[in-house]
């Protein structure tokens, strides 16, 4: 895959190196819009990053166009509003599997629902990591976290599915290792007019990879490498051993109608 | 951008570089090896075939084009 030389224009090289543990996958994620925005060659004054809490709530310093830090799990509720008042901004939502999945579930599940037009990126790197590792929704079932110290009891959520059953027009699932996919999956979530959700399974070597023993961050991209499936691959497999691995791939691509060109037919009638 | 076979296309910067290893332990070509520190050295650029992965897995955006963006 060729690289779009001008990447380094959506990038603040002033405010480098960031602030993640080495091995994060949440570079490579970031690095992956960059990439797509400039490949879409979408201007500066056009773009908007809004950003939750947590680790990946750091991406908006990193970028040399508008950023947006919002309240946890509620930046899609911001993001509402924006897109409302300004039509013409293209919106992209970094955020973590706590942001989408926990405290902004129902956040997300609207947003999708009214199919706005905003691009949203989820880090899932499976644990709470900047406040010290607590097991998550997406964290696996039986996974050591700071909080499940003899392994979660509980099941994961996938909110790619649930995103995908909410009405979203795009939905598609990957890992940070499988990185042409990943900017693959970026760009055309940019260019879907209406609700676009990639979810990104990142790396955390800190404590996700720590805890259940899986090694530092190259060890953590093999891991991905090993246990992530194709979605046509992992529907073949047994209800038991799907419990071995995670699926990955495009989920749903549709074309319905945003929130703002269905409102706008209402106002005319 | 052309793919040239055999030269390593990208710079490293050093100020950026975390040291992570993922470009160390993920070359397909076994470019790098890892120096005292486990700092990526480029000790085999011939073998360079020039597929980009280190730089897409770059996480620290240390590893850059030569043409400064």
């Amino acid at each position: 895959m060729d690289i779009p030389v001008r990447y380094g224009d959506y990038i603040d090289w002033d405010q480098l190196p960031h602030l993640w543990c080495p091995g994060c996958g949440n570079g490579i994620a970031l690095k992956g819009v960059a990439l797509a925005l400039a490949e879409l060659n979408i201007p500066l004054h056009k773009l908007l990053l809004a950003t939750g809490i947590g680790c990946s709530g750091r991406a908006g310093n990193y970028v040399s166009f508008h950023s947006f830090d919002g309240t946890h799990g509620r930046t899609l509720a911001f993001c509402t509003g924006i897109n409302v008042t300004q039509p013409d901004l293209k919106i992209i939502a970094f955020l973590g599997d706590g942001d989408c999945g926990a405290i902004g579930g129902n956040h997300l599940l609207h947003a999708a629902r009214r199919n706005l037009n905003i691009t949203v990126i989820e880090i899932n790197n499976f644990n709470y990591a900047m406040t010290g590792g607590q097991f998550s929704p997406t964290t696996p079932l039986s996974s050591i976290t700071s909080t499940s110290r003899k392994g979660k009891a509980e099941y994961a959520m996938d909110t790619a599915s649930l995103v995908a059953e909410a009405g979203a027009n795009y939905v598609a699932s990957t890992t940070v290792y499988h990185t042409s996919q990943l900017n693959n999956f970026i760009k055309e979530a940019l260019l879907t007019r209406g609700f676009s959700f990639v979810e990104v399974m990142s790396s955390c070597p800190t404590y996700y990879g720590r805890y259940n023993h899986i090694g530092d961050g190259p060890e953590m991209m093999k891991w991905f490498k090993e246990k992530t499936l194709p979605r046509d691959k992992y529907e073949k497999l047994s209800l038991e051993e799907k419990q071995n691995y995670i699926e990955r791939g495009k989920l749903v691509q549709r074309n319905r109608e945003d929130f703002l060109t269905t409102y706008k037919k209402r106002r005319k009638k | 951008m052309e793919k040239k076979k055999g030269k390593f296309p990208f710079i490293i910067e050093e100020r950026l570089c975390k040291k992570c290893g993922i470009c160390v332990s993920h070359c397909p070509a076994k470019v790098f090896t890892a120096g005292p520190g486990n700092e990526p050295r480029v000790t085999n650029p011939r073998k360079c075939t020039g597929c980009n992965l280190c730089f897409f897995r770059c996480p620290d955006f240390a590893i850059q084009l030569e043409v400064s963006p």
